[in-house]
């Protein structure tokens, strides 16, 4: 058995094919390194809350005396000074589960304020006018419109409250609901995607550009053994890198894996097909690594973009949510977001499994059917 | 209809790309256990000719039989009786010279012990574990010959084995094959630009030139035809435009170009004498003068114009 295996040409291509891939050492730091310090980029950039800091422009009106003016009594008796010349009075609003939010003030002109909002240094001016307070913002602004309400929340009480511990606020760190949830299962869907296409398609070409193709067959090579072998290999590389990938998350975010494992390997498995398909159908002609590199973003790119790794799709326009539901990423990272969030539906990741798999075969025989072998 | 003796048969192959005919009605036939060299220039169509033998091209018009038989239906069949090395191919480069042998030979269902024999007959034992991205270009031109050889062919097609490599090297090549020859029955298509390889390796040569076969015919007797086989070279001080020889009673050509002159020799005794006295009698001064043995390249030279080599 195991002599007729060591001879087997199927086995020898797969075993040449994984040697390969693993003696570069740019697979180790793209496909493994890579996504690993994306997501914990990403993951931490969007999950940690910093202070958040309110620049807010306070027009000058003398002709108040001290004692009546609000804004002038909140300055002088609520705020403490700053280093920041241009900004010399703060408040600090304390509070626990939002992030403390510092406001910043100046006292100034007009004039002077119209600069600090063209500049973008500001993005809200108070003005004093009989005893009333007015806002001058950009109501489509919605930082402005923030710091509107937290700001005439302070202004209006007399004493600053320092929400110890909001408890109407119920912060939403379930695991399942945060944004490195929402990234980890889409870099997945990602990865598989640009391993394969960048794998698969690449190789081909390049062993196409060397000649090692046309060599390659004019053996007794069974042609369809070539393609298996690659593909074998990539999902293979695939099923680590994706795996590594949640290992980190699971000991770094805590994301877990809370719907159906079997459901996880039919959208993993079909995903790689639908893929190493696609993969063969660009490389079946070009011998131009340029070319090839072109095509392979062509495809890669727009999916990318598109199809909701970073962000949801669903701020696209309505009219394009139905294509962008249809592109085999979008399919792909929206089951596997499902399956680690447990909000799976069966019938739908069946659905998506069928056509991902249909889409894989049909590439891969217009592809086979084109393959310039020579 | 299985021809017993011709291995390889072409018939009337005409390959165009374009504008370029790079094959235009080619003929060949090579006997079991006969070496041919197919010597040409570059951009003759020698790897487009031994392309279309391999069934790595289709010929625009003409046939190929291998062993009395097409390439179309027979592809499984054929390959595995040739073995070939293209024109510059690379491997996989991080795979070590032993596993390279082992992937190929896995596809010919060959075992260990073969690859063991092509390793040390090729002398890459002390490259054995080396990475094929680290061999130098002779040590690759040995693998690819390894390569070629594993399946003990019974044709043997290689697409200039040893150019680029030093002599040193090209001799281990020659010598590999003239081992080959001696023991085995395997057929041998070799292109190549040295007469000397052709001469010292093949039973048959053909001679192309733009596509076209512009002599061919048994090593010793291309080398012994037409006036004996020696020859007088030489050259003058000063410019010469023309040279009327109509009273010189020996055949003279004079290439302007190359300022060099050639006269076919039958005894060399008598007819230096008569070629000294029609110099003296003409008033050229004589830079130099050489006698030698015919080669190929004064062949092609007579027949195109231009050397092998450029
Ligand atoms: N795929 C191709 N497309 C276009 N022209 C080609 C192609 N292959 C060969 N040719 C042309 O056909 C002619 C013969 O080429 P070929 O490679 O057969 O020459 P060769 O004798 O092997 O030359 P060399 O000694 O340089 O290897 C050349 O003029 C070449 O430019
Ligand atoms: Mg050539």
């Amino acid at each position: 058995m195991n002599k007729i295996l060591r001879y087997n040409q199927l086995f020898q291509l797969i075993v040449a094919n994984l040697k390969e891939v693993v003696r570069e050492p740019g697979v180790l730091f793209w496909g493994i390194v890579f996504p690993i310090l994306m997501s914990l980029g990403l993951g931490i950039a969007f999950t940690r809350k910093a202070d958040s800091v309110m620049k807010v422009v306070i027009i000058e009106n003398n002709k108040l005396p001290d004692s009546s003016s609000k804004l002038k009594t909140f300055i002088n008796s609520s705020t403490k000074k700053t280093d920041n010349n241009l900004f010399s009075r703060k408040v600090v609003v304390a509070e626990q589960k939002l992030g403390n939010t510092i406001f910043l003030f100046r006292v100034t002109n007009w004039q002077d304020a119209m600069v600090l909002l063209k500049k973008g240094i500001t993005n809200i001016v108070i003005e004093e006018k009989n005893n009333n307070i007015e806002y001058h913002f950009d109501p489509m602004n919605p930082d402005a419109q923030l710091n509107y309400i937290k700001l005439s929340k302070i202004l209006n009480n007399k004493k600053i409250i320092e929400n110890k511990n909001n408890d109407n606020i119920k912060g939403l760190t379930v695991s399942g609901t945060r944004y490195i949830d929402f990234l980890i299962p889409g870099l997945i869907a990602m990865g598989i995607m640009m391993s394969c296409s960048w794998g698969i398609s690449y190789s081909i070409i390049e062993r196409r550009t060397k000649k090692l193709l046309r060599r390659m067959v004019a053996t007794p090579m069974k042609k369809s053994h070539f393609l298996i072998s690659l593909i074998t290999v990539r999902t293979a590389m695939n099923l680590v890198e994706s795996l590594v990938l949640f290992l980190f998350s699971y000991l770094v975010f805590n994301v877990t894996i809370q719907g159906s494992i079997p459901a996880l390997f039919l959208v993993f498995f079909t995903g790689n097909i639908a893929f190493a398909g696609i993969s063969v159908f660009i490389s079946s002609r070009t011998s131009n690594t340029e070319i090839g590199n072109g095509l392979i973003n062509a495809v890669v790119m727009p999916m990318m973009v598109l199809s909701g790794i970073f962000f949801s799709y669903h701020n696209f326009p309505d009219w394009s949510i139905s294509f962008i539901q249809n592109l085999p990423l979008t399919m792909m990272a929206d089951d596997i977001r499902n399956i680690f969030s447990q909000t799976t539906n069966y019938s739908e990741i069946i659905y998506h499994s069928f056509i991902l798999t249909v889409t894989g075969i049909t590439f891969f025989a217009a592809g086979l059917k084109l393959f310039k072998w020579y | 209809m299985i021809n017993e003796e011709s291995v390889v048969e072409v018939k009337n192959v005409f390959k165009s790309f374009k504008t370029v005919k790079a094959v235009n009605g080619a003929n060949l036939q090579i006997k079991n256990g006969k070496f041919i060299a197919i010597l040409g220039p570059n951009g003759a169509g020698k790897t487009t000719l031994v392309e279309i033998i391999e069934g790595i091209q289709k010929p625009d018009k003409g046939e190929v039989f291998i062993l009395g038989k097409k390439w179309k239906g027979n592809e499984n069949e054929l390959h595995r009786f040739i073995g070939l090395s293209l024109q510059d191919t690379y491997f996989i480069d991080k795979l070590r010279v032993w596993e390279t042998l082992m992937l190929f030979a896995s596809f010919y269902d060959i075992g260990k012990k073969r690859i063991d024999e092509i390793i040390e007959l090729m002398g890459l034992e002390e490259k054995r574990k080396s990475y094929v991205v680290n061999l130098s270009g002779g040590q690759r031109q040995k693998l690819s010959l390894g390569i070629a050889l594993l399946n003990n062919p019974k044709i043997l097609i290689l697409d200039e084995p040893t150019t680029g490599l030093d002599p040193n090297a090209r001799r281990e090549i020659w010598s590999i094959l003239l081992k080959l020859k001696e023991k085995s029955q395997t057929s041998l298509i070799l292109t190549t630009h040295y007469m000397d390889e052709a001469e010292k390796l093949c039973d048959y040569i053909i001679i192309m030139n733009n596509g076209n076969v512009i002599k061919e015919g048994a090593t010793t007797q291309l080398l012994n035809e037409d006036h004996g086989d020696k020859l007088m070279e030489f050259t003058f001080e000063n410019f010469i435009d023309d040279i009327d020889s109509s009273d010189l009673p020996l055949s003279l050509n004079w290439d302007v170009a190359n300022q060099k002159g050639f006269v076919k020799l039958n005894k060399v005794e008598n007819d230096l004498t008569v070629f000294m006295n029609f110099i003296k009698e003409k008033g050229f001064k004589l830079k130099t003068l050489e006698c030698r043995r015919k080669t190929l390249d004064d062949i092609f030279i007579t027949l195109t114009g231009k050397h092998l080599n450029e």
